[in-house]
């Protein structure tokens, strides 16, 4: 398939490999987290654990939009769908969710609930013209990838003067969950990140330039294709290598400094910071996710409602958070495959196929002894 | 079914097939239901078993061990690129009784429909049921009709059940794979799953791409004559070719290693999957089959697969091994490997 397998040619993966392995000092480590889910599905499904040497290490991070979602956001929304009659639409992985009471969207739905799975938040605006005498709700997640859709949204229902749909707006930010991991109390064990694919797209390299520079850890933004990930690993142990810490941009067919404007100007005018949100193994970080701005307050779910987000912590056992911040690896949790599995997900990190439970188990678990 | 139009159901003026729907009438038992069953069923699927008219088929006499096997149909939407709840009620049946190795014989049809369905839609499924039937050779001998109320079903559910007979000594099973053995599969997998996927409400994008449904008896008989040693048949349908191999894996105690690049996908289904973030061995086929064989019988397997024209893109794409963990792995293009494992939750339900 045309641009797509120019990407995933084993051919050149294998020089690539070999470069690396050329590349690496023997006796030490490279401990190189690749921040967003994008890369660690990647990672797993093409198995480029087998073509790396055994220097590089790979650590997941957080950049998980379902991962990182706590309990009390889910809440909010089941309640929404439970209590108040609301149409919920999200996308497809956040219905398995877990939130507090082992319940989720999922069995909200079969207890009753109208939620509805959408690929786009216009699906969504779809739902509320059709059904005029309801209330529709987008709950929103994601980071900078999805919010400018979400923006246009909003702006759209509101040149339509639809007064039945608003957003639970859950949208978080990745430099601020960089730095939530950089500045992690006895410092990580993380010689370097690959950097976001999509989210760059959006926000530029240049947000990453202070993480860099202020932790001393090098940046290499990726896309999220196989050749990508072997090029940014390359990439990383060379600055590693030569004591650098750049952002460099491998993801150049696809990622400038400075962004994508447009979509920066369309999220600035709906959104605002809020002062501190609450993510699911990062906890409670200060300007680190979104809300809608005043002159939007009628699209925005939770004002409307007045669904108000109370805190919950998480399963005692559940290490979904040490795993989020690079800590721990899956399999060290001890509930990863047995009370925890992707059709009974206890955490989080157990759902999307970007979480690195999921992927693990999905795709790795064959590695790990019985 | 009965099938002998009544004198009451004749006095009945005719059903307006192009502008009516169908009513609580149409299962209640009375005139109405005869006459439903006359004009449309009788109609086009009209047969000798049929035609007797009363509560079962009076088949004749036959030598052989019987398979029988029942699948329920739920479709959405009723009509897809490729074919529709009627010709897929046919070939999912059908097909079930082939992969046990068995000549399907024939059908019982039982249908829900829901009120308020355009009879014209009604006549078009049940027209294409007769000629996927007729295709087949394997007739409609029996059948049931119930209407429930506006909003109680979808359109129209269809179910099934199919029997056939076995050849002496055809054994097949999940259970039976075998260390060494080689797996098959009887061409581009993911066909259908995506094209529903295609025409779904919230989804609907061009796209050339059409489901592979089809009988496959022929093409399992195929298969049994030139490997006479085939160990099983599966139809990898709902959850794909992942859910079907780790099935085996299960059924058998055994591990299947898969090699990726072998694995035939068209390129518009591959490209869908990019776009949708799916992955094309989770989507269901409806008119391809799996068959494990003993390697030394695997190259006749394939050359008789490709031999026929629904299995002209047949490929070799793994082997068995031994695992006691019952794992299907597979190498990846890039010379990795990863796991195949069922798929959680669901990301098309009402498939087939």
């Amino acid at each position: 398939m045309k641009y797509v397998d120019e990407f995933r040619d084993a051919g050149i993966a294998r020089a690539l490999a070999a470069e690396i392995a050329r590349a690496v000092q023997p006796a030490r480590t490279y401990r190189l987290m690749e921040f967003c889910g994008g890369h660690t599905h990647a990672i797993a499904r093409n198995g480029l654990a087998d073509v790396l040497p055994a220097q590089v290490q790979l650590i997941h991070g957080p950049g998980c939009p379902v991962c990182v979602l706590p309990i009390g956001r889910m809440d909010q929304a089941i309640t929404l769908a439970l209590e108040r009659g609301v149409i919920v639409c999200t996308y497809g992985d956040t219905l398995r969710v877990p939130a507090s009471g082992k319940c989720s969207l999922q069995t909200a739905k079969a207890q009753g609930a109208d939620v509805r799975m959408v690929y786009s938040p216009l699906d969504a605006l779809h739902i509320a013209r059709s059904n005029p005498a309801r209330e529709v709700v987008f709950l929103a997640i994601g980071f900078e990838t999805t919010t400018p859709t979400t923006a246009v949204t909003v702006l759209q229902a509101q040149s339509e003067g639809l007064g039945n749909f608003s957003v639970l707006c859950n949208h978080v930010l990745t430099p601020a969950a960089m730095h939530a991991i950089v500045s992690v109390p006895g410092g990580i064990a993380v010689d370097g990140f690959i950097g976001p694919a999509h989210v760059s797209t959006v926000i530029g390299s240049a947000p990453y330039a202070p993480i860099a520079r202020d932790w001393h850890k090098p940046i290499v933004i990726a896309g999220f294709e196989a050749l990508d990930v072997l090029r940014s690993v390359q990439w990383l142990v060379c600055q590693i290598n030569e004591g650098r810490a750049e952002v460099e941009n491998e993801f150049t067919r696809a990622v400038t400094e400075q962004g994508n404007r447009k979509a920066q100007e369309l999220v600035a005018r709906v959104f605002e910071l809020r002062t501190d949100f609450e993510w699911r193994g990062l906890g409670s970080l200060p300007d680190s996710a979104l809300q809608l701005r005043a002159a939007y307050a009628g699209f925005d779910a939770e004002r409307r409602f007045g669904v108000a987000y109370q805190p919950v912590p998480d399963h005692k056992a559940c290490e979904c958070a040490a795993i989020l911040r690079g800590q721990k690896q899956p399999q060290q949790c001890r509930i990863f495959g047995t009370a925890c599995t992707p059709e009974t997900p206890v955490g989080s990190c157990m759902v999307s196929s970007e979480g690195a439970c999921a992927a693990h188990y999905n795709y790795g678990r064959f590695r790990t002894p019985a | 079914m009965t099938t002998n139009p009544s004198r009451n159901v004749l006095l009945l003026p005719a059903l307006d097939l192009v502008q009516g729907r169908v009513d609580l009438t149409h299962g209640a038992g009375g005139r109405a239901m005869g006459q439903l069953i006359a004009q449309v069923f009788s109609q086009a699927l009209g047969n000798e078993y049929l035609a007797q008219g009363d509560d079962g088929a009076r088949l004749p006499p036959c030598s052989g061990q019987l398979v029988l096997a029942t699948d329920a149909h739920v479709v959405s939407p009723l009509f897809f690129p490729g074919g529709d709840i009627g010709s897929l009620a046919v070939h999912g049946t059908v097909n079930d009784v082939a992969m046990m190795g068995a000549q399907p014989l024939y059908l019982a049809a039982s249908f829900i429909l829901e009120e308020g369905l355009p009879l014209a839609d009604l006549v078009r499924i049940v027209a294409s049921m007769a000629a996927a039937a007729r295709a087949a050779g394997v007739p409609v001998v029996t059948g049931d009709t119930k209407v429930v109320e506006r909003g109680k079903a979808d359109g129209v559910f269809i179910t099934t059940t199919g029997v056939g007979v076995l050849a002496d000594g055809v054994c097949l099973s999940g259970a039976n794979a075998r260390v060494g053995d080689v797996v098959l599969v009887s061409g581009p997998i993911g066909d259908h799953g995506m094209a529903i996927f295609s025409v779904r409400e919230n989804m609907a994008f061009a796209s050339p791409i059409q489901s592979d449904s089809a009988a496959l008896h022929g093409l399992a008989a195929a298969v049994l004559r030139a490997a006479p040693g085939t160990r099983l048949l599966r139809d990898p349908t709902r959850g794909g070719l992942a859910a079907t191999l780790n099935e085996i894996a299960q059924q058998s105690g055994v591990g299947i290693a898969l090699d990726e690049a072998a694995i035939p996908v068209r390129p518009a289904v591959h490209a869908a999957c990019e776009l949708l973030g799916l992955d094309p061995l989770n989507l269901a086929c409806e008119g391809r089959l799996l068959a494990v064989c003993p390697p030394a019988q695997a190259d006749a397997a394939l050359a008789a697969l490709r031999a026929d024209p629904l299995g002209t893109d047949s490929a070799r794409i793994g082997v068995v091994t031994d695992d006691a963990r019952c794992m299907v792995q597979m190498a990846t293009r890039l010379g990795g490997r990863r796991m195949i494992d069922w798929l959680a939750g669901d990301p098309l339900p009402r498939i087939c």
